[in-house]
């Protein structure tokens, strides 16, 4: 099925480009193409084009002089084949640490679920998710894909602080933490791994339409990847789908 | 040569802002920048800056800096009265500083965001293209007693109080311009009424993110799937109250996004003191 799009005005210097038919499997990869063919188009310097799960912000770096015709170009830039853009997605193993001294709230989690600590973490582990895109926080994810079982609604009260790469749940979604942040999910687990780097152009290794999947790892483990990561040596692995 | 301020007094919430980040949403870093773009432009612009040079951002109260180094520093956001050791010297006017000058300001308008600038701007460390503190981006987010901040030593050669003819400050406007928002069209007709025949006051809930108005408008609508917002997008959440996001704000939200709000009407909007009352005024885009 082709994706339609509706276009609306959104600021002097934003427009915004929603998908206006139902969407399918694969409407966040067409999307996610779109976007891409109007950065191509445009220099990164004049247009930035943030994505979600339907719809597209076009953010200009001036003023729009003529929004209608502004329109006819973005509805010129809508891919009509998929891969020639060279749009490369990729499976990324995320190491998580599931246990106590690292997830406060795993036990309390489990209790609620009625499910042993191993069947939370096979449940969590056993999806692949896939990354839509960025929000809330520098580098944190909106992933797809949490097992229906794992459902949890947010706790009434967030906490304070949840730690850097907590890995936790909330409503019918999970994420990890990229850095210390009031949440009001249920931290289950922890991963070694640093989701949003600000020492680099290129902050986040991990990027939207890509996959992710859960490894569960040992203390050990976790204790050493962590020494890596944080003398900037390691390198989280993926492969290309 | 560099220069160093010493902050003998922090301010309140006083942070270095500039133009804020583009770029970088795509991976949540959100915009930033100076609350009141329009006081940071003047700032730059009575200076002889870039546009996009670092300023001083503070809240209701400044701080009390004191140079290391010949500069030309600026005061502006509101109708304030600036002291260079303890004489009056002006806001909107560029001042000539010199080395062991102590510079105070008192908020005589009370606005919300002053800005104070240097000439060349200050040279805070860079991330993202972008000198603005924010929480995990930079490595300060607020200043306090003892800080240091580097800016670059200039000696003036030219008139000692350059001024600037016109009188350039204007009180902020109380009538918000405007545009239709996303999820405008959701709304009933009444509800719709509602936003442009009422007057919202502002209230205590308010920072670098987000202020909230007082006022409920009945919401009918069901939260949206997550999408992506600006500042100046003004939601509505499912109690029915109104909240204008602002330069800090997150790049993605959950909220029916009713209203737009114009670039001015954001710079104007950040200047007004809780309880101040606003209305909306639609334009057209």
């Amino acid at each position: 099925m082709k994706l339609e799009f509706n276009y609306k005005k959104y600021a002097k210097n934003a427009i915004l480009i929603e998908i206006s038919n139902t969407s399918d499997e694969n409407s966040l990869e067409n999307l996610l193409l779109y976007k891409k063919s109007i950065e191509l188009f445009y220099n990164k310097a004049i247009v930035e084009v943030v994505s979600s799960y339907n719809s597209l912000l076009v953010y200009y770096e001036s003023t729009i002089e003529d929004f209608y015709s502004e329109f006819q170009v973005l509805k010129s830039l809508v891919p009509e084949g998929a891969s020639d853009l060279g749009f490369k997605k990729r499976l990324w193993q995320v190491p998580v640490y599931y246990a106590t001294a690292v997830a406060p709230d795993l036990v309390s989690f489990a209790t609620a679920k009625s499910m042993t600590i191993d069947r939370v973490i096979a449940l969590h582990t056993t999806p692949i998710y896939t990354a839509c895109f960025f929000g809330f926080l520098p580098g944190f994810l909106y992933l797809a894909g949490l097992d229906a079982q794992l459902d949890m609604p947010r706790k009434n009260t967030p906490e304070l602080a949840l730690e850097k790469g907590a890995v936790a749940i909330g409503g019918n979604q999970t994420g990890v933490y990229p850095s210390k942040s009031p949440g009001g999910w249920h931290v289950i687990g922890s991963t070694p791994l640093q989701f949003f780097d600000r020492d680099s152009e290129k902050p986040c290794f991990v990027s939207p339409g890509d996959k992710i999947q859960f490894i569960s790892i040992s203390e050990k483990e976790y204790n050493d990847i962590s020494i890596l990561v944080d003398s900037k040596i390691y390198h989280p692995k993926s492969i290309l789908l | 040569m560099m220069g160093k301020v010493a902050v003998i007094a922090q301010g309140v919430y006083t942070s270095i802002q500039d133009l804020g980040r583009f770029g970088f949403s795509k991976f949540g870093v959100p915009k930033s920048g100076a609350m009141d773009q329009e006081a940071l432009r003047w700032v730059n612009l009575i200076l002889g800056n870039h546009e996009n040079d670092a300023v001083l951002e503070w809240v209701m109260q400044a701080p009390i800096l004191k140079f290391s180094a010949p500069t030309c520093v600026c005061v502006t956001g509101g109708d304030l009265a600036v002291f260079l050791n303890d004489i009056p010297v002006g806001c909107y006017v560029q001042v000539v500083v010199g080395k062991g000058d102590v510079l105070r300001v008192e908020n005589t308008s009370k606005i919300v965001y002053g800005y104070i600038g240097v000439k060349k701007g200050f040279q805070s460390e860079k991330k993202f293209k972008s000198r603005s503190w924010y929480t995990g981006i930079t490595d300060k987010i607020k200043l306090n007693k003892k800080d240091e901040i580097s800016y670059l030593k200039h000696v003036d050669k030219g008139a000692k109080f350059a001024k600037i003819a016109a009188k350039v400050y204007a009180k902020p406007t109380t009538i918000l311009n405007v545009y239709e928002g996303a999820e405008f069209s959701l709304l009933s007709i009444k509800q719709q009424k509602m936003l442009w025949g009422h007057s919202f006051s502002i209230s205590n809930t308010r920072s670098r993110m987000a202020i909230q108005l007082i006022g409920k408008l009945q919401n009918t609508l069901p939260p949206i799937v997550t999408s992506p917002v600006l500042p100046g997008t003004v939601q509505l959440t499912p109690s029915g109250t109104l909240i204008v996001l602002m330069r800090d704000c997150q790049t993605t939200g959950g909220y029916p996004r009713v209203l737009q709000l114009s670039e001015d009407a954001i710079n104007s909007i950040a200047q007004h003191q809780a309880g101040s009352v606003v209305q909306f005024n639609k334009v057209a885009l």
